[in-house]
């Protein structure tokens, strides 16, 4: 999956993570950046979500940046997704059950 | 050295300190001492006059030092003025290493921090600290020691003579031109002045601080003109609408509800709630509410409680007036109906010692049937911490936490499983406040866990089919299910303060936070 522009995904609200991609060079892989509310004890939990769901998708150059107020796993995969499909301006025939679980 | 609740507590902390670790509840029960006494300035002529013109002159008369510990009363919670407008003057003079011993400190004390920096403070004795004064504390911005003790704590380590206050500041509501001072009839009342006894008591010079004089003599009073060595005047003392909020609106969170419901079953199936039973509760929206449900099967069963003890709100005087109380001891205000029902007959005012000072011949907290009592976190071994955040910082304060606890005979502590990614209960708390031989029941929005050292409370409840009982190990493992299992909080490795047990031991060490980074892989 090639992210070809910005987009965002998620709030600022508590529980929630605001998700923003930007596209990276070919080969220029992942740039991550995280501020969260509780990245003392979830920092690395965050990352790992992160980085598989990137996987997953199949993405390899984006610059990442998450915003977390204290979200649960399954909300931050969620928004992660959210970000990347938006990013790579695929709105249609979402893989449902395939690469989005 | 290892203590009771299984912290490793420094050797070098122990020997600054002087101070043994926690040995238990009861280490100290029967011990003797005698009470150290303060220095008494003796007034005898009838020329002289207590008034001072400002806090400078105070600060001069009082013999003000490099150095010296200061008293400080927290009435006036997030509207206090008093703290900030005498550490200014302090500043101003030129006095380092000034050493506050207050009741607390909190959000209106934000403008320490510098002085903490410049090292006009370098020690801090307080139930706990809020805001940035936390934050400075934990990025290891205090020279000194942060000490965090409870209220009945505060009373013993000054009785003692662990603390010797040199000066204390009693921000009163009304005081006359001697000092007798009451919480009550000016015009930033705050109700009751119960932390300040001690002060009274105990602190080599006094001086009283007022926004409002009244002609002599301001009886009955509650600091006494006997203790009281000068008074100021000054335009304002405090915030009136931060130090007496409106009554908290009844929580309409099903989440709290649900958990008060829970804990007004807790209490009226098991064996101690009967006709004239002891009572404490704090002033979360589920504590209210459950005051509130508990209100209603009292009167549906003819039960009526003996007393209630400890912070004030609204609730608890709703249920003095329909008569379900038989007396409110109280020590501090929340609201401005219960700093207006301090007036009322069986509405006493007592000294934070009479509540809750481990060190005297019998408290109030002794006397508890149940308290309810919310936590940060709880941990397998139901320690409890309030004082220091899930991500290592101080924000909060001990208060009567563990005064209450150790004495009521049955501790019950309300707190929501998962609160954001946070989850409550937990294999180890980040520190340990209040020791889990203290606490009895865990009351989350996912069941009541009874502490296996209670089988008669378990029992009870088992029988009653009341509430969903687990065990502490099961709400761990379904609050990890939520939120994942939460890494532990990297430490650097200097102490910043320490947590003292209600006796004076060391119940746990705070360290220095360390800025996160993120593990290899």
């Amino acid at each position: 999956m090639k992210i070809t522009k910005n987009a965002v995904a998620g709030t600022l609200e508590s529980s929630d993570a605001m998700v923003t991609v930007e596209p990276n060079a070919e080969g220029a892989g992942i740039e991550f950046n995280l501020d969260s509310v509780v990245i003392n004890q979830f920092g690395n939990s965050i990352r790992r979500t992160v980085m598989d769901t990137l996987k997953r998708l199949d993405v390899q150059d984006v610059k990442i940046s998450i915003v977390d107020k204290g979200a649960l796993d399954c909300t931050l995969k969620a928004r992660v997704e959210g970000a990347l499909f938006r990013g790579a301006e695929q709105t249609e025939n979402l893989p449902w059950g395939g690469a989005i679980r | 050295m290892l203590n009771k609740v299984g912290r490793e507590i420094p050797e070098e902390i122990l020997k600054q300190t002087g101070k043994e670790v926690f040995q238990g509840n009861y280490y100290k029960d029967n011990t003797e001492f005698k009470k150290q006494g303060p220095i008494t300035k003796v007034v005898m002529n009838h020329d002289t006059s207590k008034m001072v013109s400002s806090i400078h002159e105070a600060l001069v008369k009082c013999g003000a030092h490099d150095g010296m510990t200061l008293g400080f009363h927290h009435h006036f919670r997030d509207g206090d003025l008093v703290v900030n407008m005498v550490m200014q003057e302090v500043h101003n003079m030129g006095i380092k290493d000034v050493t506050i011993c207050a009741s607390s400190l909190g959000k209106a004390h934000d403008a320490l921090v510098p002085m903490i920096e410049d090292g006009t403070i370098t020690n801090i004795q307080s139930s706990g600290v809020r805001g940035k004064i936390g934050e400075a504390i934990s990025q290891g911005k205090l020279k000194g020691l942060a000490i965090m003790r409870s209220h009945g704590g505060r009373i013993r380590a000054i009785q003692t003579g662990e603390t010797v206050i040199d000066i204390s500041f009693i921000g009163a509501p009304t005081c006359d031109d001697y000092g007798n001072c009451k919480g009550v009839g000016g015009k930033s009342d705050c109700g009751v002045l119960s932390y300040s006894f001690v002060d009274g008591n105990h602190a080599n010079k006094v001086v009283a601080v007022t926004d409002c004089l009244v002609p002599f003599p301001n009886y009955p009073a509650d600091i006494n003109m006997t203790k009281v060595d000068y008074v100021c005047v000054v335009d304002q003392i405090g915030v009136p609408e931060k130090i007496a909020t409106g009554a908290a609106k009844p929580t309409t969170d099903v989440r709290k509800l649900m958990m008060a419901d829970y804990c007004t079953q807790v209490v009226v199936n098991t064996p101690y709630f009967k006709d004239g039973f002891a009572y404490q509760t704090g002033v979360g929206g589920a504590s209210i509410a459950s005051a509130a449900s508990l209100g209603k099967i009292m009167k549906e069963r003819g039960i009526k409680m003996g007393f209630a003890v400890g912070g004030m709100s609204k609730g608890m005087c709703d249920l003095l007036d329909e008569g379900l109380v038989g007396k409110l001891l109280d020590t501090q205000d929340f609201d401005t109906s219960a700093v207006e029902s301090v007036k009322r007959p069986n509405h006493h005012r007592i000294s934070a010692g009479a509540y809750a000072n481990p060190f005297n011949k019998g408290a109030f907290v002794n006397k508890l049937d149940y308290v309810v009592l919310a936590a940060l976190e709880v941990d397998v071994d139901f320690n409890c911490n309030v004082v220091v955040g899930s991500d290592g910082v101080i924000t909060g304060a001990q208060g009567g936490h563990p005064d209450a606890a150790q004495g009521a005979k049955c501790t019950i502590v309300i707190s929501p499983l998962v609160q954001g990614r946070i989850p409550a209960i937990c294999s180890k708390v980040t520190t340990v406040t209040t020791p889990g031989e203290s606490v009895d029941i865990v009351v989350t929005d996912y069941g009541v866990a009874v502490n296996p050292a209670r089988q008669d409370l378990l029992d009870a409840l088992k029988e009653a089919k009341c509430v969903p009982l687990r065990t502490i190990e099961e709400l761990r493992d379904i609050a990890y299910s939520i939120t994942g299992e939460p890494e532990p909080v990297q430490f650097g490795d200097r102490v910043v303060g320490i947590i003292e047990g209600r006796d004076g031991t060391v119940m746990d060490v705070v360290r220095q936070v360390k800025p996160f980074t993120f593990a290899e892989d």
